[in-house]
């Protein structure tokens, strides 16, 4: 493992907490006596700490530091949990964001910080200057009193009982000149192994081995060794100060889970929602391990590469027609659908990753334009593949924004509305079939038809004749379209509209749809339609001459056989007639230029193979030379190289191994 | 000591030109090649890299040296270059060597008909000169119009 690993390591848990933080810290600004909240947060702010002083991110660790104060402060009611001291510890997080953002990309991350570092030590120093040193507290819990253990644990132990072990409880305490800690700590480890078996470590052995403590650590172990021969053995590792070693008494233990689950009880009572999910996490992450995406984007690719060899493997078998053979085959080819799919699922990622800085967004804005807005998140469990997950948040940033600045009005305006003074905002997440939606719901003014219509005359988007037929939702799509909205004229539109076309091109380019719906007066609710995945696709295999090209399902509409009749021509354009429409007709072969296929061209085909693509409402027909069928590919980019290749989605790699271009159909709607 | 550096030695005609060995990643035969339309006319189009969708650029025609005749001795000169992956059609690959910096020359305005602002230098060895191409110019397509206009009707 080289620095590099850990880094990545750092940056994985650091964001954790620094998330963590961020949750509770809106929880505690809701509940502001909850002092479990408080503990949570300084328990993140202590771990991270630990990691950035080891990592020697100094400014990171001098600013976790001060803010570790700050809420030993709170946790010892010697200061009051003020909306200055929230905005304060927000920024400070967001400062830590983005230094923990810059040593992702590969800087030092370093920044200034001391105003912040000030800022904090006011109100560290702004009231009672008796409070305790904010390390000493933790220690001396551990010393005291009995460990927590789980049921499991608890079970553990109970059975070692029935089979003459005895549960010790070993506290160690190093030498305050101890170096190398977590080697010591590895000492006594590897002592205690050989006695019998540890069952629980606190600090957890991740943050032993990682030096997240101080001098001191303890833990449970079954051993049929006496209490004298445990405490001499670990006594032969150097640089220990002292050994305390007692019985462990599951009686006393379970005393205290009892009472534990009394308060605990007691804080749900307070805080429902927040506390449930939070001991699920806790419980589900024992079970959880982390690998890189990266690992498994390699395992998808080594998966591909085996999957053209089944391909092969396939027609091998037919041709040899061996029984045995192809009893083989067909079983790879079930198993390896089958592992396809679990690879598949390893990839998707709960939508949360991207919601959960919402709710802090969202209070900063609310907060700058002063209004009063409850942000309500449901289906954040939703899973999403990840490489769609990377790119929505920025489209949905733009969203929030959109509403929170025009949709929902100010206090004084709901009132007058007759509305209550806080606006809601829903973000919403679900499956539905083959793809996912997200939705974004305001109760605030709605959009007004009359101006974006105007408003769309007036860029020349829209002739004022259409204007007056158009249906409502009609004219609220218009807001997506390109040339509707310039920055500048953003405040001349009361409603909606900054930049909402980049918003819409960023969706598609993810194969989504995006859409609104606005009741006048009751809001508005923008709905984004999304594919699960990313990577494979469901596309239509068609021949062009002698290539193939690939055209995603989702925007076929159906495939016509055209006799060479049933062309016409309308403005030198070929056109067809297709259920009362009149479709525009697009040669493949001419826009893609495919050199013709010198040995089967000779006889002419009575009929044009077309395939009908839609985007919204307009149609086109891709005239091909004939279809392959429906498959299922693995969608991959042409690289960095060549980008923005016309009417070029990405490509794929069939079943021999050739490479097949996947045509992105909207270039080539008119 | 002087520093030397390790090359990938390739000849294209009679020339032979050589890349720095750290932005090598392979050379492989030639394969099937899917056309990408619409395309600089020395991009040849992408291939299946064991997975990768690789694009292939032929390099002489990138240096206005004429097209590649396809040959049993042709390759393929995988590179990567900032994230950038690529596949150089070349006409053989015949060595690798260490060449000292310091018989490294900048290159002439005009060497064998490519221009010098795709070379890094030329190398004094015994018998020839070796050209070293800059991979950084090479694949740089700004220069180059890329973006295809959308067709009009």
């Amino acid at each position: 493992m080289d620095t590099n690993d850990y880094i990545e390591v750092f940056l994985d848990e650091s964001n954790e907490h620094l998330q963590s933080m961020n949750d509770h810290l809106l929880e505690l600004e809701k509940n502001p006596e909850d002092l479990e909240i408080v503990n949570e947060i300084f328990r993140s702010a202590h771990t991270l700490k630990g990691m950035a002083g080891t990592m020697a991110f100094d400014d990171i660790a001098s600013l976790t530091h001060k803010m570790e104060n700050v809420f030993d402060k709170i946790r010892n009611q010697a200061l009051e949990v003020s909306e200055d001291v929230i905005d304060i510890i927000f920024e400070a997080i967001e400062s830590l964001e983005e230094m923990v953002g810059a040593i992702g990309e590969g800087e030092d991350g370093n920044k200034d910080v001391s105003h912040l570092v000030s800022h904090l030590e006011q109100l560290e120093n702004g009231t009672s200057a008796s409070a305790p040193e904010p390390d000493k507290g933790d220690e001396n819990e551990i010393a005291d009193s009995t460990l927590e253990i789980d049921q499991y644990q608890m079970t553990v132990i109970k059975q070692a009982g029935e089979q003459g072990y005895t549960p010790f409880q070993i506290t160690v305490t190093l030498s305050a000149d101890c170096l190398l800690k977590a080697a010591r700590v590895y000492m006594v480890f590897e002592v205690v192994e050989q006695l019998g078996e540890v069952i629980k470590s606190v600090p957890a052995v991740d943050d032993l081995e990682a030096e997240n403590f101080e001098q001191q650590f303890s833990l449970i172990l079954l051993s049929d060794e006496s209490a004298e021969g445990i405490k001499a053995g670990i006594h032969k590792v150097s640089e220990i100060e002292h050994v305390d070693v007692s019985i462990f008494s599951i009686e006393k233990a379970e005393g205290e889970a009892e009472s534990r689950k009394d308060t605990e009880a007691g804080n749900r009572s307070d805080n429902h929602d927040s506390a449930k999910p939070k001991n699920k996490g806790k419980s589900a992450s024992s079970k959880t391990i982390r690998v890189s995406s990266e690992r498994i984007d390699y395992l998808m690719n080594l998966f591909e590469e085996l999957v053209l060899d089944r391909g092969r493997l396939d027609d091998l078998s037919n041709k040899l027609n061996n029984h045995e053979l192809s009893e083989t085959v067909e079983h790879i080819s079930r198993v390896s659908q089958d592992m396809q799919d679990l690879i598949l699922s390893m990839r998707m990622v709960p939508v949360e990753q991207v919601f959960n800085r919402f709710p802090r967004m969202v209070r900063g804005l609310a907060k700058d334009l002063d209004k009063k807005i409850d942000l309500e998140i449901v289906g954040a469990e939703t899973e999403l593949d990840r490489t769609v997950i990377d790119e929505i948040g920025d489209p949905l940033v733009h969203l929030i924004r959109n509403s929170v600045d025009h949709g929902i009005e100010s206090p004084d305006e709901r009132k007058r509305a007759g509305k209550p003074e806080g606006g809601k905002l829903i973000l919403r997440a679900y499956h539905s079939g083959n793809h996912v939606f997200i939705e974004i719901e305001d109760d605030g003014g709605g959009i007004n038809r009359e101006k974006v219509a105007q408003k769309a005359i007036n860029n020349g988007l829209l002739s004022i004749e259409r204007a007056e037929n158009l249906q409502d939702d009609d004219i609220y799509q218009l807001i997506f379209s390109s040339g509707f909205s310039t920055a500048e004229k953003v405040s001349d539109l009361s409603g909606r509209g900054v930049g909402l076309d980049a918003v819409r091109i960023n969706i598609e380019a993810l194969g989504g749809h995006i859409t609104v719906e606005s009741e006048p007066g009751q809001g508005s609710k923008f709905s984004i339609q999304l594919p699960l995945t990313l990577s494979i696709l469901s596309s239509l295999l068609v021949n062009v001459q002698n290539e193939t090209y690939g055209i995603p399902l989702s925007s076929v509409t159906e495939t016509v056989l055209l006799e060479e009749k049933d062309v016409m021509y309308s403005h030198r354009q070929k056109v067809m007639d297709f259920r009362g429409k009149v479709v525009p007709l697009v040669s493949l072969q001419d826009v893609f230029d495919v050199p013709d296929n010198e040995i089967t061209d000779e006889q002419e085909q009575p009929y044009e193979s077309v395939v009908i693509v839609k985007k919204g409402e307009r149609m086109t027909g891709l005239i091909v030379d004939s279809f392959i069928g429906k498959k299922e590919v693995v969608l991959k980019s042409l690289g960095n190289y060549l980008k923005d290749v016309f009417a070029i989605s990405g490509a794929t790699i069939l079943g021999n191994g050739q490479v097949a271009l996947i045509i992105d159909p909207n270039a080539l709607i008119k | 000591m002087d520093e030397s550096i390790k090359v990938v030695v390739f000849r294209m005609g009679e020339q032979r030109y050589g890349v720095d060995i750290q932005n090598v990643l392979g050379i492989e035969k030639l394969q099937t090649i899917t056309n990408v339309p619409q395309t600089s006319a020395f991009i040849k189009g992408v291939i299946n890299l064991r997975g990768d969708i690789t694009p292939l650029i032929d390099l002489k025609e990138r240096l206005q040296l004429g097209k590649t005749e396809h040959a049993e001795e042709t390759r393929i000169l995988i590179v990567n270059m900032h994230d950038i992956q690529v596949g150089l059609i070349i006409d053989a690959a015949t060595d690798v060597m260490d060449i000292d910096l310091s018989s490294v020359e900048p290159a002439p305005e005009v060497i064998n008909g490519v221009n010098e602002s795709f070379l890094r230098g030329v190398a004094k060895l015994e018998d020839n000169l070796l050209i070293l191409l800059d991979l950084e110019h090479i694949l740089n397509l700004d220069e180059v119009n890329e973006v295809s206009e959308i067709i009009e009707d």
